[in-house]
């Protein structure tokens, strides 16, 4: 395993703690602009969430499955553009740290500096960009880093083993262990890839591990858990907020919370 | 515009898949170590001669090339211009899609992919797709908007015929842009055994140069055929329709080095060059249509297989340099170019390359006398319905 040489930002640094006390790491997704995602962030925090991960909902999401795709649709139509997004989250005061998961067009025609400075000014500490792979990821990583924004890296079960040190050494907060080879969405279970990746990832960095994508309930977050060091929720969390508002998220995120704090969960 | 020389050779991207500023691989990560294996696989295929030989006999002996030239004596006279038609509109189903698609699905095979993901507009890369698929006993699955399903749906029973799955995409505006959305997401889950067959010159790297290698047998023969024809010249303008942009790269990739006037002509509703600016999409940074704040907006046009608000990377580069242009024509127009080939010439275009057509006639006062070589791009059958319902009892 590799040590990492970089000094960690605000993000990294939490979790580092949370991982340090022996807790499990839960990140809720919740889509920017949808009707209570306000609400739906205050009652994960309040429910045991360690970071929120909010979707800047854009109009041509690949990476995005059925559920999501209809919730950053749903949101768009409402009205909701980065800047009110990124507006209204001033306006929260939760104690978590908030990462922004934006497609690179989002962030390429506001610019790279202005977009990482809103993020900032915005109260945002880290950026997911999907879309942005290693080779295309430079020019912005330079300008988040000079904003103090943590870029995420993604790292997929199709990479090679050569490639993903390569992927870790430029992730800042933590690598999303991408759990399974398609888009996100609720699965009836968690799939093989996503153990198998946490387990490649955990080999080669100390960076905090998290597997998203596929994460559908709280059985699977305790599977995902046995291995990395937490998980991010994103269609299971976006469906409730969709069909039954703020308050079943709040109250699916306590149920997740419980599971993977179970004493059987932390078991290695 | 751009105070350097205008290039007179076409670009190789190196690895970073770029054309100039434009192009690159903004895809998931998931989907990189894929893209690497078919810019490999590409490059190995298209240096060797065994492929080339086999590719170049499907050509012949299935697609039916070379196509040839057609002048239009009748339209041409009544315009004052020479005009010379590029015949991709004889080819086996019936546009110049099946260029790439034997390319892309002979690489398929070669890579040990068993099965091929296309995204169709129009319906002709679908079809094209689902025939190279029956042909070379491959599974294939074709992603098509919604409302392009209703329009087009003559082809959409061809795929079926041809033993294509055809599956709608609601999502979005539900065309062109969004059939690529569905088929990027169903490549993500599928990418160990599929191939994704990608319709035009777009998409990452190094899908638009591969493409526009594989459609640059129209340029080829119609630089050769043209200067035999008109005693060794070259044309003064080659016009073709751009969506994604195939079609025109593979007629435009012969003319590059000439002092030949390129003319890429848009749909009003869908001019990504001409009213659009840069930005990034289905893995390729382009000229785009897209709001303030990158939201990619609908494109609206008469011809499904030009609704698409973006366009391949290589035309931002042509443009931006000044080696082409890239003017539009609105629905109304097309209309009035379908008919007249059709009444002039006893051909029927497809309304994508009617586009052509209207740009021609509309330009014709400002190039007398002038020889213009159009890319015929395909045949009109599949618009017939269609215009069958715009145009009704008017012809009577
Ligand atoms: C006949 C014809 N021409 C042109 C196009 C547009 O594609 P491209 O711009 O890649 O040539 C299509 C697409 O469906 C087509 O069917």
């Amino acid at each position: 395993m590799k040590i990492a040489t970089h000094s960690p930002g605000v993000l990294e640094t939490h979790l580092r703690k949370t991982r340090g006390v022996g807790r499990k790491i839960l990140v809720p997704y919740i889509t920017g602009g949808l009707t209570g995602w306000i609400d739906a962030i205050r009652g994960a925090v309040a429910n045991g969430a360690d970071a929120i991960e909010i979707g800047i909902p854009f109009s041509d999401p690949v990476m995005d499955g059925p559920i999501i795709q209809m919730a950053s649709e749903k949101a768009l139509r409402d009205g909701a553009t980065p800047i009110s997004i990124l507006q209204e989250l001033r306006t929260v005061d939760v104690a978590v740290p908030l990462i922004v998961m934006c497609y690179y067009n989002t962030v390429f025609r506001a610019g790279h500096d202005r977009f990482a400075n809103t993020l900032r000014d915005s109260g945002v500490v880290a950026a997911i960009v999907p879309d942005l792979p290693l080779e295309e990821s430079a020019q912005w990583a330079s300008a988040a880093e000079k904003s103090q924004i943590e870029t995420v890296m993604l790292a997929a079960p199709t990479a090679p083993d050569e490639r993903l040190p390569r992927v870790v050494d430029r992730a800042r907060g933590f690598v999303y262990a991408v759990g399974l080879l398609g888009v996100t969405g609720e699965r009836t279970e968690l799939a093989v890839t996503a153990v198998a990746m946490a387990t490649r990832l955990k080999k080669i960095t100390d960076v905090p591990v998290l597997v998203g994508v596929g994460v559908s309930n709280a059985e699977q977050a305790v599977q995902a858990c046995t291995v990395a060091d937490g998980v991010i929720q994103g269609a299971s969390v976006v469906r409730r907020l969709l069909e039954d508002g703020a308050d079943a998220v709040a109250e699916y995120v306590a149920e997740v919370r419980a599971a993977i704090d179970s004493p059987i969960a932390s078991k290695r | 515009m751009n105070s350097k020389p205008v290039p007179t050779e076409l670009l190789t991207p190196g690895a970073d898949g770029r054309f100039g500023e434009f192009g690159g691989r903004f895809v998931p990560e998931t989907l990189v170590p894929a893209c690497e294996e078919l810019e490999r696989a590409f490059n190995d295929a298209w240096n060797d001669s065994l492929f080339r030989t086999e590719l170049d006999d499907l050509l012949r002996e299935y697609a039916g090339r070379p196509s040839i030239l057609t002048e239009c004596h009748n339209l041409g006279a009544q315009l004052g211009i020479r005009l010379i038609l590029k015949r991709e509109d004889l080819n086996h189903t019936g546009s110049h899609k099946i260029n790439s698609v034997l390319g892309q699905a002979l690489l398929a095979k070669r890579m040990g992919k068993k099965r091929i993901i296309a995204e169709t507009g129009a319906g002709q890369h679908g079809v094209a797709s689902a025939t190279a698929a029956a042909l070379l006993g491959l599974e294939c699955k074709v992603y098509m908007g919604a409302v392009d399903v209703e329009r087009q749906s003559l082809n959409v029973f061809r795929m079926k015929l041809l033993g294509a799955t055809v599956e709608a995409a609601n999502s979005g505006s539900r065309t062109l842009k969004d059939a690529v959305n569905e088929a990027m997401r169903d490549w993500v889950a599928s990418v160990e055994t599929s191939y994704y067959c990608i319709g035009s010159v777009m998409g990452p790297h190094p899908y638009p140069f591969m493409v526009r290698q594989f459609q640059s047998v129209i340029g080829k023969e119609a630089r050769k055929q043209f200067q035999e024809m008109c005693d060794g010249a070259d044309p003064n303008v080659v016009v073709a329709c751009v969506g994604g942009g195939s079609n025109a790269m593979g007629i435009f990739s012969g003319f590059v080095d000439a002092k030949t006037r390129l003319v890429g002509v848009e749909p009003a509703g869908g001019a990504a060059v001409g009213r659009g600016t840069p930005g990034v999409v289905h893995g390729m940074k382009s000229y785009l249509m897209q709001d303030e704040y990158g939201q990619v907006q609908e494109a609206h046009s008469i011809s499904a297989g030009l609704d698409y608000p973006g366009v391949g990377p290589e035309h931002s580069y042509l443009a931006s340099v000044g080696r082409a242009e890239y003017p539009s024509v609105n629905d109304q127009e097309v209309i009035e170019g379908f008919k007249l080939l059709a009444r002039t010439e006893g051909i029927i275009p497809a309304l994508e390359c009617a586009h052509a057509v209207a740009w021609i006639a509309k330009e014709a006062p400002k190039i007398q006398g002038q020889t213009v070589l159009m890319n015929l791009s395909g045949r009109g059958d599949k618009d017939v319905a269609q215009m069958m319902t715009i145009l009704g009892d008017q012809l009577d």
